[in-house]
């Protein structure tokens, strides 16, 4: 092999790069066939786009771990900047605005600011000595760290992100080793405080996304219509699905946003019971793969951040899974590497890129010289 | 206590292999409910979730079924289905409600009424359920609309049927009309059919008692359509399933011709096969168009209809009830002999005839008059006298077995009997004894003997046959008719006496049939509205008091063939009103090129056939309306 392969090339993380070509090459599939059996203009952008991102996570994987450590709290700085030239912009031009547009290209530095949030907090985490991890040193600077994105985002209004942002930084919290009293605490707090953000907290439309989710037959033709359909959709595919190309929820425009937010439901109909089966499998390997690294990784701050991205990527999944089949409101969220859309592309793939960095760059053991 | 203990850098990995290894753990599980769930809904919920997927992809569009047939008894169709053009708007599609609607009104040159009417039923019309811009259009405005189509989004042209009745206004009594169906309708039995454009049921008469037979089944047109309701192509059309034909007895070219023949006159023909007792023709005249009818009757056109003195809403054969007059005679010359009267006795006409201290008076002095004389000349004297013998008892159980007063299992909800009164009968409504003078007016049809024409009709065929025959309006084999209880002597000589009203010195002989080899048979009738005032004797001033004008009769006199009632409302007599028409009607059965020469003749001298007429009298309507057609 090492005679055949140049050694760069064999070095490449290729277990990493199969799952994800594996996932991008279905969603590529079902785009396609989402269009009516047309590359354009969904399948072959998305394709396209995970070339062009792929190859920066390779370049993104060469980079030391001490480069992420540096930019760590500059990326976070100017994200915030940037969150708070969205709502000004936004204000001026009197609407939502979640958009910078920089002329070559558009960011949304909400969406940025997942991995972002995780890095900052893995770096806090590091610099926190051992012994601190109990008092309450170890809590208010996250705090102030979750606070201040998740306020910013809250008025765009983007509650899907804050949650995002609050999910990750307590992961990476939890396995920081922060006292488990603490999130015991923190779930009773939620209990307790739920009802009230969801009275006084949400916007109406939002209260409507958790009411029609606990029955969507009170409202088959508006909010509800998106759940309902997304089931009928998995339910009428049945276990193989009713063969490519014949999806009828989603040709004939039954299932809204077949192509985005309900891809999964537009894969199962055509697909069925396998194709989800399949996906979840490969979803499987691509969080041990994260969760491993994660593991293996022999730095405190590589830990929390392969483990803190790996659970970014799972927060996506596990609310747009949910949300499909019928367990979740309905919220704006895309399934990774599947879903068209280029700006969780990118975050997903900085994710990935960050990870393979780290897999590339364990570091060395506590107290061993480098 | 250990957690106060400040922890190692160690003890932190440690904890970082657990909590990861906690959080690989919950993330399996819910990738494992996300797989339970997902194969739930799609193993076990598969079934109703395909459902639900199919009927979200398929519209199911009735296609009304077509009316069936009414026929003839040869077979000639009197109500049919004529394949015509329809616009219907699919208000979800509409993209400009006002404009496309006023685009319409201008290539369909609707009227004001109209576009009031599609403009609210589109605002509060549902999903994709289509409203009517219009029905039975010809092909030119048809094509007119489709050509603008693309412009005209939401708008709807297509093809369908409509009932046709080729007789028009003739038929109208007869077979009813057809109409959609009303709320009340729908609410009863909620079926989509009844709510698909362009399906109707009857209304009226023939058409509503046989719409089990008549309505068939609605064919389906299966189409793919997306969310938006656009259709993306058929997936299959089961085609309509016609209703059955109905076959009556009518001859509807007999029935036809006496429409036309009664002219401008309001009143009855009924013709009745004195073999078989088929309904040869059953008319009243003036009558709707079943044919406007049918596509919505407008607001003017009713108004016309419910206020016209000639009643055209009524159907006069059945539910219309006169005095009969004289034409009672030969039923009562009947019930004379039955009861011992030796028809050979004569009695002798003075002009009158005294009851007590009262003088019933006669129309003429007619001298001695025997049974057939006086039926030949309609001498009220031989019959009061002889009557006021026997008694009224004895002469309306004849009255009821020739088929007065009777109810005859006819397909027609709206029938009246009339009244045959006795004097039970007039014990039970009016609580007083029968005198001689009810005798009297009974005996010449008038006072309490009310009947209608085609109970009338029976009474001639059942004497010229001497069967009890029962009318059917319906072609069928049937048992023959049993005797009626006369003895033929006693038939033969009320028919002669009706011969002789013809072809003798009778009542009617300006209405001897002009033909070679058959003769008709008949008795006149005049009856009163009111009562005689003055010197007016009911034959001048306003239309609505003269008197009636009825003739029964039979043809050939010889071994009869059919019987007829004629009635003319407000004819004035009989013999002057009536007998004229029977004369024609009977010709047309032995020599229809005759009879139609005849009428062309007349209808000439009417201005025009049925349709032009009421044409020029909804326009004449109109104008006094002020409005313009």
């Amino acid at each position: 092999m090492n005679s055949i392969v140049p050694a760069p090339i064999a070095t490449l993380p290729w277990r990493v790069i199969f799952i994800l070509l594996a996932l991008v090459t279905i969603g590529t599939t079902v785009l396609y066939s989402a269009a009516g059996g047309d590359f354009q203009p969904w399948a072959a952008k998305h394709m396209i786009r995970f070339l062009v991102l792929a190859a920066i996570t390779i370049v993104m994987s060469r980079m030391p771990l001490d480069f992420w450590k540096s930019i760590t709290f500059p990326l976070y700085g100017v994200l915030i900047l940037m969150l708070i030239a969205v709502e000004i912009v936004g204000f001026a031009g009197g609407g939502s605005q979640r958009w910078i547009n920089l002329g070559f290209i558009s960011i949304q530095p909400s969406e940025i600011m997942k991995p972002a949030i995780v890095l900052a907090a893995a770096w806090f985490f590091d610099k926190l000595p051992p012994g601190k991890i109990n008092t309450f040193d170890a809590i208010w600077p996250i705090g102030a760290l979750l606070i201040v994105p998740s306020i910013l985002v809250i008025i765009q209004p983007d509650f899907d992100a804050a949650l995002a942002y609050i999910f990750c930084v307590v992961v990476v919290a939890f396995l920081a080793g922060l006292p488990v009293i603490y999130f015991w605490a923190g779930g009773a707090a939620i209990a307790l405080l739920a009802p009230i953000v969801f009275f006084f907290g949400l916007r109406p439309y939002q209260q409507d996304r958790v009411l029609i989710f606990i029955n969507p037959e009170k409202d088959p033709l508006g909010a509800g219509y998106h759940i309902t359909q997304s089931k009928i959709a998995i339910g009428s595919g049945g276990v193989f699905g009713k063969g490519f190309g014949n999806g009828t929820q989603s040709h004939l425009d039954y299932l809204p946003e077949g192509h985005t937010d309900f891809i999964f439901a537009t894969m199962a109909e055509e697909w069925g019971l396998m194709g989800g089966l399949v996906i979840l499998f490969l979803y499987y390997l691509l969080m041990r793969w994260g969760l491993t690294v994660a593991v293996e990784s022999r730095t405190r701050y590589g830990q929390l951040v392969a483990a803190g991205l790996t659970c970014t990527i799972f927060f996506y999944m596990m609310i747009n899974l949910l949300m499909v089949v019928g367990f979740a409101p309905v919220a704006g969220l895309p399934l990774p590497f599947v879903s068209h859309g280029g700006s969780s592309m990118l975050t997903m793939m900085i994710c990935v890129g960050i990870i393979m960095s780290i897999e590339r760059h364990p570091g060395l053991r506590r107290g061993q010289l480098s | 206590m250990i957690e106060k203990r400040a922890p190692t850098s160690g003890q932190l990995d440690l904890s970082f292999s657990r909590r990861t290894a906690l959080i690989g753990g919950i993330q399996a599980t819910i990738g494992v409910i996300v797989a339970a769930r997902m194969g739930y809904i799609s193993i076990f919920e598969n079934e109703r979730y395909k459902l639900l997927s199919e009927s979200n992809r398929i519209n199911l569009t009735l296609i009304p079924p077509r009316r069936g047939w009414f026929i003839d008894r040869i077979g000639k169709p009197i109500a049919t289905n004529r394949a015509d053009f329809r616009v219907d708007i699919i208000p979800d599609r509409l993209v400009d409600k006002d404009a496309t609607v006023k685009t319409l009104a201008q290539l369909l040159s609707l009227n004001q009424d109209d576009v009031d009417r599609i403009t609210k039923e589109v605002s509060e019309a549902q999903g994709f359920q289509p409203v009517e811009v219009a029905s039975g259009l010809d092909y030119e405005s048809f094509a007119r609309v489709s050509v603008r189509l693309p412009d005209l989004p939401g708008v709807s042209p297509r093809q369908g049927f409509s009932r046709f009745y080729p007789s028009g206004a003739a038929v109208g009594h007869l077979l009813g009309y057809v109409g959609v169906v009303s709320a009340e309708e729908y609410k009863l039995k909620r079926d989509p059919l009844m709510i698909t454009p362009g399906f109707k049921i009857g209304k009226d008469a023939l058409e509503k008692a046989f719409e089990p037979q008549l309505q068939g089944k609605p064919g389906a047109r299966r189409t793919e359509v997306t969310a938006r309701g656009k259709i993306v192509r058929d997936l299959s059309t089961r085609n309509d399933t016609p209703g059955k034909p109905v076959q009556l007895a009518i001859d509807v070219d007999l029935h036809n011709y006496a429409a036309r023949r009664l002219g401008m006159e309001s009143g009855s023909v009924v013709v009745i096969d004195t073999v078989t007792g088929d309904i040869l023709a059953m008319v009243s005249m003036p009558c709707f168009d079943p044919n406007s009818f049918s596509e919505g009757i407008g607001r003017m056109e009713w108004e016309m209809l419910s206020k016209d003195e000639r009643v055209p809403l009524r159907n006069k054969s059945l539910q219309g009830l006169y005095p009969p007059g004289s034409t009672l005679k030969p039923m009562v010359g009947l019930a004379l002999m039955q009861n011992g009267v030796d028809p050979s006795e004569t009695v002798s006409c003075g002009g009158g005839y005294r009851l007590g201290n009262r003088v019933f008076k006669c129309l003429g002095r007619h001298g001695p008059m025997n049974m057939t004389s006086a039926i030949m000349k309609s001498c009220n004297t031989y019959f009061y006298s002889m009557s006021n013998r026997i008694g009224y008892d004895k002469i309306a159980p004849v009255a009821k077995d020739l088929g007065l007063g009777q109810r005859f299992p006819l397909p027609f909800a709206s029938q009246s009997y009339g009244t045959v009164p006795d004097s039970a009968w007039k014990m039970k409504k009016y609580g007083k004894e029968w005198s001689g003078a009810d005798t009297l007016n009974a005996t010449i049809g008038q006072g309490y003997m009310i009947a209608s024409p085609f109970q009338l009709a029976v009474m001639a065929a059942r004497i010229a046959s001497g069967l009890k025959l029962q009318p059917e309006i319906m072609l069928k084999k049937r048992q023959p008719a049993p005797h009626l209880i006369y003895p033929d002597e006693h038939l033969a000589v009320v028919r002669e006496g009706m011969n002789l009203v013809v072809n003798g010195a009778g009542t009617a002989v300006r209405s001897r049939l002009d033909l070679a080899d058959v003769k008709m048979a008949g008795k006149t009738g005049t009856a009163q509205v009111r009562r005689i005032e003055g010197g007016q004797r009911g034959q001048s001033g306003a239309w609505k008091y003269r008197d009636h004008g009825l003739f029964v009769c039979y043809a050939p006199t010889e071994n009869p063939r059919y019987a007829a009632s004629v009635v003319i409302e407000h004819g004035m007599g009989g013999a002057r009103a009536a007998a004229p028409i029977a004369k024609d009607v009977l010709t047309f059965l032995f020599d229809p090129e005759k009879a139609m020469a005849a009428l062309e003749s007349f209808e000439a001298g009417w201005g025009g056939n049925i349709q032009e007429r009421m044409d020029r009298q909804y326009a004449a309507f109109l104008a006094s309306r002020g409005a313009t057609p």
